[in-house]
């Protein structure tokens, strides 16, 4: 086995499998000879010794930053460790909400940057993440609610990001089934970003997962971190329930683990873990083709293209690892859009889940370096992680290939320590 | 759901009729205090997978805040404990150990 800096050069002499691209012409090749000729879309390799870089946690965030410290840095010598499956997490817990409307610029930046690469991710990966640019509205139902989003649009506007504030008249035409009219807030506008939306959650870790293995990195499931190996303040690798692995770098990226994880470099975070959860209804005909998002009552839901319909709930009021939430929030969820969508009444719910959740105190991720040379992490994504997904691997790749990122410089720890805060309270979107 | 019974006036109820106050015991640093200790006292949180020592208030209820011990993973209250105190009484410290053998909280366990 060959290690060291320069692996990630393709070797003429030993040509590796390529995966084979997905496409139309595949699909009726395949057809004719009974499904047989498809490739597992990604390898599950035995552990090397040694990386250049390995990444804790093989969910969106994690693979999104390998697959870009290859693309962008041609750093291909790398492992994504996941203790579970591969996207079962918060990657495939959440609802699939993109948007970009936040407040402050960093995040606007970021998330917008995540927003623009989803509208080309399933060509760039080739592998249809459906991204759906269908429109999300956030309405404002109190006057206060009102002024923070004409700020907000404002705001977009010197950022670039394509917002506006519309109408109750214009709520009710982009969405029929809405109540507007009460009981408790009258609809009084909404914060509209048409060029947000939904895409499929799972075939984005799957997409990058693909992509990675494809250019040679590894994907290993199943391999759990039990310690963080480092000598004289530097990290040396990992210690995983499936042996010792060496590594120049190390990225963790566990969304609610982070703590734990921190806990065993030696160090502390700012965040504090709760269980966010969400549901979803029985299958029935298309009625709303944009996402709303009603955070006075504090309920947001959007149709899948299985037709049900997808709804986000809350946070409990207590710190939590237990992946399932407090019953008591999907009755106030529940009231919330009966009061909103009168015609949500009549439906069944099929599934309900809860995910664990990082928040810190600005509701503002952290990407940043640690006190551990070498190591970096990559979380406190909140209630909104899913949106920010390739946004987020794009600037936190750079970060650790290059050891500072124009995306991600404003995220630091040290941000703490500084007072310089990104409050995303209102534009989380998630009462907490 | 949570079931907690309030120290302060009896009543053993669901968690709707409580709030969560965050994490108890912090040892405060204010004027005077090194930049780390008062970063540490604002931003540093324990967030354990298991025993979580936290701030409860009966809102709905006597109105009276106090303390309870619990699992974040298991969601075992462990007990609750009156407001006035710095670490959980022997008996909770027991409980908790008959569950948690080896735990931890800051400066004691």
């Amino acid at each position: 086995m060959t290690e060291g800096d320069h692996d990630h050069l393709p070797n003429p002499l030993e040509p590796r499998a390529r995966m084979k691209r997905y496409s139309a012409f595949a699909v009726a090749r395949e057809a004719f000879r009974h499904h047989t000729g498809w490739t597992r879309a990604w390898a599950s390799p035995e552990p090397k010794s040694h990386y250049d870089a390995i990444i804790i946690g093989a969910g969106g965030h994690g693979l999104a930053t390998a697959y870009y410290l290859g693309k962008n840095f041609g750093i291909t010598n790398v492992a994504i460790l996941e203790k579970g499956w591969l996207g079962g997490g918060n990657t495939g817990r959440n609802t699939t909400i993109i948007r970009s409307n936040y407040l402050q610029d960093p995040s606007a930046a970021i998330y917008e940057k995540a927003r623009s690469l989803y509208e080309t991710m399933s060509q760039d990966l080739n592998y249809n993440v459906m991204f759906s640019p269908r429109g999300v509205l956030m309405l404002a139902q109190t006057q206060h609610e009102v002024r923070g989003y004409e700020r907000t649009v404002h705001a977009n506007a010197l950022q670039g990001v394509a917002t506006e504030f519309v109408s109750p008249a214009k709520v009710k035409q982009l969405v029929p089934i809405i109540n507007i009219d009460g009981p408790r807030y009258p609809v009084l506008g909404a914060l509209w970003q048409a060029r947000g939306g939904t895409a499929r959650h799972d075939a984005v870790a799957w997409g990058y997962a693909r992509a990675c293995s494809d250019m040679g990195m590894h994907v290993i499931q199943q391999c759990e971190v039990t310690g963080i190996r480092q000598q004289g303040g530097k990290v040396t690798g990992v210690s995983t329930t499936r042996g010792d692995i060496g590594c120049n770098k190390l990225g963790m990226v566990v969304a609610g683990h982070s703590g734990h994880l921190a806990d065993m470099a030696g160090f502390r975070l700012p965040i504090e873990s709760v269980a966010l959860q969400a549901l979803v209804s029985e299958p029935i005909k298309p009625c709303m083709d944009v996402v709303v998002m009603a955070n006075t009552v504090h309920g947001y839901m959007s149709q899948s293209d299985k037709g049900e319909m997808v709804i986000g709930g809350g946070t409990d009021g207590y710190n939590n690892f237990t992946q399932r939430g407090a019953f008591h929030h999907i009755e106030e969820t529940v009231r919330a859009l009966v009061e909103t969508f009168p015609m949500v009444a009549r439906l069944k719910m099929l599934r309900q889940w809860g995910g664990i959740v990082d928040v810190t105190g600005d509701r503002s991720p952290i990407l940043s370096k640690t006190p551990v040379d070498g190591i970096f992490i990559n979380c406190g994504w909140g209630t909104g992680g899913f949106k920010a997904i390739p946004g987020s691997g794009w600037g936190f790749a750079e970060l650790m290939a290059k050891g500072h990122s124009p995306l991600t410089d404003a995220f630091g720890l040290n941000r703490f320590y500084e007072g310089r805060f990104i409050d995303e309270s209102v534009a989380a979107g998630v009462a907490h | 759901m949570l079931i907690l019974t309030c120290p302060v006036c009896g009543v053993t109820a669901e968690e709707t009729e409580f709030h969560g106050g965050g994490e108890a015991h912090l040892k405060r640093f204010g004027p005077g205090s090194s930049e780390g200790d008062f970063h540490d006292y604002l931003f540093s949180k324990e967030n354990p997978k298991g025993v979580h020592l936290e701030r409860w208030r009966h809102n709905n209820g006597c109105g009276k805040w106090f303390h309870a011990a619990r699992d974040t993973v298991t969601l075992e209250v462990y007990g609750t404990y009156p407001a006035q105190t710095s670490e959980p009484p022997q008996d909770i410290k027991d409980a908790i150990s008959a569950k948690r053998p080896g735990w931890t909280w800051r400066d004691f366990s």
